[in-house]
């Protein structure tokens, strides 16, 4: 053998000799040269069964010399020649060995994966006209690169259940199911819920729920995402749209402080499906439903999309530069003693920057953020509901978010507070602030994208984005700093939050050179600590580990156990 | 020991050796514990106790004794697997669950000699470390499970089992688990999943070799029924002396069970390689029935590629090298691996030119089809595949061109499945494809070319594009 580093094993990939680490499964070696090897029920974050039988490739080793024979002569790089073994091999499985040969591409990897799909094909419906998998489909893909065009399969298919609800937000159509059994594994080693299962033999075999029970858990649209076919299909997302129309942006979840790194899919400003994108420091490949159709709110009819100003008892439209002026004009005579601002923790630290400076040059005398919390479900979903409270803290500089709260409160009960700058909280519902507080104000502005009771009593409303129309960073519960990339434009003359606070300093007196959250960031980078020297490209699709807190999430930790037990890739 | 005698009619023939079926149709023989005691019953479990557990596996080793669940794979090797220096339990497994078409030997064992079976998987657990044991029997022997049941709680009281056995400070516990009706269930890896609790899915191998990952991803030894047997026997004589039985590298007795068109079907304990196919038909079986020419035998339970009688078979290298008839195939591992076939299971099938081979090869198909797991894709969508086919050949309903087509489909299963079953369900058609073309191909007819059953296959295909 040549000189090898200790852990790492040469092996030949169509020709050519690479080193990889040992343990490395035969499909990863090929991934990480650039090969691909055609794959259904291999997934890298559930054990493998092999049974779909796609990877099959050609696989040699050293031949064994006979007892007396002389053994094989190694060349002059040290690698011994390779004797093709005739039965091939699953790549997915199977991990590589010294000295061993892969063919992709031969005649016995092709007439393999041919045979495959030929078989795979035989009982499957070729709806594709009318199936939501079309575009995204592994059937599709593969049989056009890997297929032989025509079938020879005269027979009458196999008849299965076809749009079988399995569950609250998903549907199941099992002539399409190609039986790799990922939906399965995925609901018995990730979400804890095995409610999916075989029944029936043979070609019979049918994917099924167990009697009684239903696919119902908050993960259970992430086996929709991995299902290589189109017989599970989402609910929401059914027959709405093809997805080459649609377009993709890479952001994140808003949800809670795991922040899931996910891709929001849109067309003309409106969102269709949002699904989780990789990363292993976050959420693996996966979100919680509740998570995910979380958007339908973003176009509800109660959109606020354009200022308002209260006229005696009733909101009337303005415009920006009204209610700018408005807002001026109403803090212009109040001390900055006299003056709350509330902001949130699901504003970026871009929004948190400004608005920092907004309280400062307010001079403003109270300042806090509104918690928001829930049980940790012991996978994901983090207990803090805001996705950036760990922002709130770094860049506002709050201690104890939330803590002010009440003090505030009673500063208007008492009168010492005359002025609440509400920004993108709705502080009747979400805060505890009582209707009657409110209305002791003097002044009440508030932003936010939604209608709602605080907006009502509010002497200015600004329409401030939804999350998928801003972008900006946010620190998660490790510590991670992430990007947000607006998906879509707001509706109407809705602002991004940071637009909004830096119109409002410019309104009040106060100037500033932001054009916008790119410089916001490079001040970011500039005036505090822990983002020093960072650049926005620095921080890529999966975002950086920026601060040490000591969090883990529940569901990584548990995948970090079955990789190394050497269940799963991951 | 008195003379043994059996019951009339059952008598084994001249031509056998009965050592695992001494017992079997013998006259006076019951299978209580006292009977089993009386002629020397548990002895060789004793004795084992008084050997190093490893010095038992060397018997065995020494013997050269062959699997007799099908593989032929050498035991005492694959109890060599286990691995060394294991922290974890051991468990032994006895695979009872004869399922493979042909194969008749395991039942009689059981209903009959039930303790030879007990004592020589108490032996084999001894040599391998294994404090429990389980029976996996077929959901088809209700009564051989009682049987089983009954024996082991005598066994129990006996103190052949249980704590301490016969104060050796070994502990054994064997229970039996019925199958629920599935062939996969006799292939070792589903077997293990189904003892779990699950479908019986076979695993893949790497990484899950039963001797490494098996029963609860522990060390687990699987061996069949008769070749749990046989483990007494080699200790009673010794691996040497036993070895002499037999042929070289295919040691021993096995139990061959011929069925189909013989005189007189039945079981036949020989030594390995010591009866040709011939005497065994000829002689042993009262020959071919009335008028009839033998056409093929599949000759090791129906997996087995099948052989036709007018075939010449070259078997051996250089000095050794001969032709051999199908007459004169001597039945053992090796010889019939040389003719392209297997011992197999030891299930002999004899057809004769009575029979549609359309029609035999549809009856396996429709087996393979109804039995796989369905758990990967080649197998799965295979063996229905060819079922249809030859159900078509055998309504006159298919064109030549289906029998390419059939074994295209066979050849796209064999190789590349999970388990061993996608040989044993593809092995069939190809064989018969190769060797009895021409008697398929007249039962199609060419005016079915551009028949399509399936209509919408061809609108459908190009959906995909
Ligand atoms: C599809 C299939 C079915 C099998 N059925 C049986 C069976 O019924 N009984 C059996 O002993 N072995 C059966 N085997 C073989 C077992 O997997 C295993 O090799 C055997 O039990 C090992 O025992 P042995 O080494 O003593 O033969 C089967 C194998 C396959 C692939
Ligand atoms: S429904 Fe999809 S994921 Fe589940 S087994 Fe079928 S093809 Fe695989
Ligand atoms: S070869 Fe057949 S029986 Fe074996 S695992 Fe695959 S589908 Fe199941
Ligand atoms: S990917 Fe399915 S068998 Fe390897």
């Amino acid at each position: 053998m040549s000189e090898e580093k200790p852990d790492l094993i040469d092996v030949q990939i169509n020709g050519e000799w690479h080193s990889f680490p040992k343990g490395t499964r035969m499909i990863e070696a090929c991934r990480q040269v650039g090969v691909e090897v055609p794959h259904y029920c291999y997934h890298p974050k559930l054990t493998s069964p092999g049974n779909c039988r796609m990877c099959l490739v050609e696989m040699g080793m050293p031949p064994r010399p006979r007892p007396g024979d002389d053994p094989p002569e190694p060349d002059e790089d040290g690698h011994l020649p390779i004797s093709w073994i005739p039965r091939p091999a699953i790549a997915c499985a199977n991990t590589i060995a010294p000295n061993m040969g892969i063919r992709t591409e031969s005649e016995m990897t092709e007439e393999c994966r041919k045979g495959v799909m030929e078989l795979l094909l035989a009982n499957h419906p070729l709806d594709c006209p009318i199936c939501d998998q079309a575009g995204e489909c592994s059937l599709q893909e593969f049989s056009v690169e890997h297929g032989n065009g025509e079938s020879r399969f005269r027979e009458q298919k196999v008849k299965k259940p076809k749009n079988v609800d399995v569950g609250p937000r998903i549907r199941l159509d099992d002539e399409r199911c190609i039986m790799c059994s990922r939906c399965i594994r995925f609901t018995d080693e990730i979400a804890d819920d095995p409610v999916l299962g075989f029944t029936d033999r043979g070609s019979h075999t049918v994917l099924t729920v167990y009697p009684g029970k239903e696919l119902a858990n908050n993960y259970s649209l992430n086996t929709v995402d991995i299902c290589p076919v189109g017989a599970l299909t989402s609910n929401d997302f059914r027959f709405q749209m093809r997805v080459w129309f649609m377009k993709e942006v890479k952001t994140i979840d808003t949800n809670c402080a795991t922040g899931a790194n996910i891709t929001v899919y849109s067309r003309e400003d409106k969102i269709y499906r949002i699904t989780p994108r990789q990363n292993n420091d976050v959420n693996s490949d996966w979100m919680p439903d509740s998570h995910r159709l979380n958007f339908h709110w973003i176009e509800s009819e109660a959109r606020l999309t354009e200022p308002l100003v209260k006229d005696g008892d009733q909101h009337r439209s303005a415009s920006w530069q009204e209610a700018l002026a408005t807002t001026a004009d109403k803090l212009a005579g109040l001390e900055g003693s006299e003056i709350a601002v509330i902001a949130s923790a699901r504003m970026t630290n871009e929004e948190l920057l400004i608005t920092n400076r907004f309280v400062k040059h307010l001079e403003a005398g109270h300042v806090d953020t509104v918690p928001r919390t829930g049980e940790a479900d012991g996978y994901l979903i983090s207990a803090d509901r805001n996705p950036n409270t760990l922002g709130v803290k770094t860049v506002l500089g709050l201690d104890d978010p939330g803590s002010q709260l009440s003090a505030i409160q009673e500063g208007i009960e008492q009168g010492r507070i005359k002025a609440v700058i509400s920004l993108q909280e709705n502080l009747i519902e979400d805060a505890g602030f009582s209707a009657d507080t409110l209305k002791k104000l003097d002044f009440l502005l508030v932003s936010y994208p939604l209608a709602n009771p605080t907006a009502d009593l509010a002497d200015v409303v600004l329409p401030g984005a939804a999350w998928a129309e801003k972008s900006g960073t946010m620190l998660n519960i490790t510590g991670r700093l992430q990007r947000l990339n607006k998906a879509v434009d707001g509706p109407g003359l809705t602002l991004e939050p940071w637009e909004i606070v830096r119109d409002l300093i410019q309104a009040t007196g106060g100037g500033n050179g932001i054009y916008s959250v790119n410089d916001l960031f490079q001040q970011l980078a500039a005036e505090v600590s822990e983002f020093e020297g960072l650049t926005w490209g620095r921080i890529g699709d999966l975002g950086i580990p920026l601060i040490e807190t000591g969090e883990t999430i529940p569901l990584l930790e548990r995948e970090k156990e079955r990789i190394a037990k050497g269940l799963i890739v991951g | 020991m008195s003379a043994i005698s059996y019951r009339s009619g059952k008598e084994p023939h001249p031509k056998e050796h009965r050592v695992v079926f001494k017992n079997v149709d013998r006259e006076g023989w019951d299978t209580s514990i006292a009977t089993y005691e009386s002629e020397g019953g548990y002895e060789q479990l004793k004795k084992a106790f008084g050997m190093e557990p490893s010095a038992i596996t060397d018997e065995v080793k020494k013997a050269g004794l062959r699997g007799r669940g099908g593989a032929g794979f050498p035991a005492g090797v694959k109890w060599g697997f286990l691995p060394p220096n294991n922290e974890k339990p051991v468990y032994l497994i006895c695979n009872a669950d004869e399922s493979e078409p042909g194969t008749f030997k395991d039942r009689y064992i059981i209903h009959q000699d039930p303790h030879q079976l007990i004592e020589g998987m108490a032996i084999s657990c001894f040599a391998t470390g294994a404090h429990l044991a389980y029976i996996y029997i077929r959901e088809e022997f209700p009564e051989g499970a009682e049987i089983l049941e009954k024996a082991i709680a005598e066994a129990h009281e006996k103190g052949y089992l249980g704590k301490d056995i016969q104060g050796s400070g070994f502990d054994l516990e064997i229970y039996v688990h019925r199958g629920a009706g599935a062939y996969i269930c006799g292939e070792e890896t589903g077997l293990i999943e189904s003892l779990e609790g699950k479908r019986p899915y076979p695993r893949i191998k790497p990484p899950y070799f039963p001797a490494a990952m098996g029963l609860y991803l522990c060390p687990t030894i699987v061996n069949n029924v008769e070749t749990l047997c046989h483990v007494k026997h080699i200790l009673e004589v010794g691996g040497e002396k036993w070895s002499e039985t037999g042929t070289p590298n295919n040691t021993g007795t096995r139990i061959l069970c011929v069925s189909g068109d013989v005189q007189k079907p039945g079981y036949f304990e020989v030594e390995v390689g010591k009866v040709t196919m011939g005497e065994l038909i000829n002689d042993m079986c009262g020959g071919l029935k009335e008028g009839r020419e033998l056409k093929a035998v599949i000759p090791g339970g129906s997996s087995a590629k099948v052989l036709r009688a007018d075939e010449v078979f070259s078997v051996g290298k250089g000095d050794d090298a001969r032709e051999l008839t199908i007459w004169d195939i001597p039945m053992d591992f090796d010889t019939l691996a040389a003719c392209g076939s297997m011992a197999g299971s030891g299930g002999v099938i004899v057809i004769d030119d009575s029979r549609s081979i359309s029609w035999v090869l549809n009856n396996i198909n429709n087996f393979y089809a109804h039995e796989s797991c369905g758990q990967c894709t080649p197998c799965r969508e295979g063996s229905l595949w060819m079922k249809k086919i030859t159900d078509r050949v055998v309504a006159g309903k298919a064109s030549p061109s289906d029998i390419d087509t059939l074994d295209g489909v066979a050849r796209n299963i064999d190789g590349r499945t999970i388990c061993a079953f996608g040989e044993a369900a593809s092995w069939p058609t190809e064989s018969f494809v190769e060797k009895f073309r021409d008697e398929l191909v007249a039962d199609t007819d060419p005016e079915l070319e551009d028949d399509f059953l399936n209509a919408e296959a061809i609108t459908a295909a190009a959906n995909l594009g």
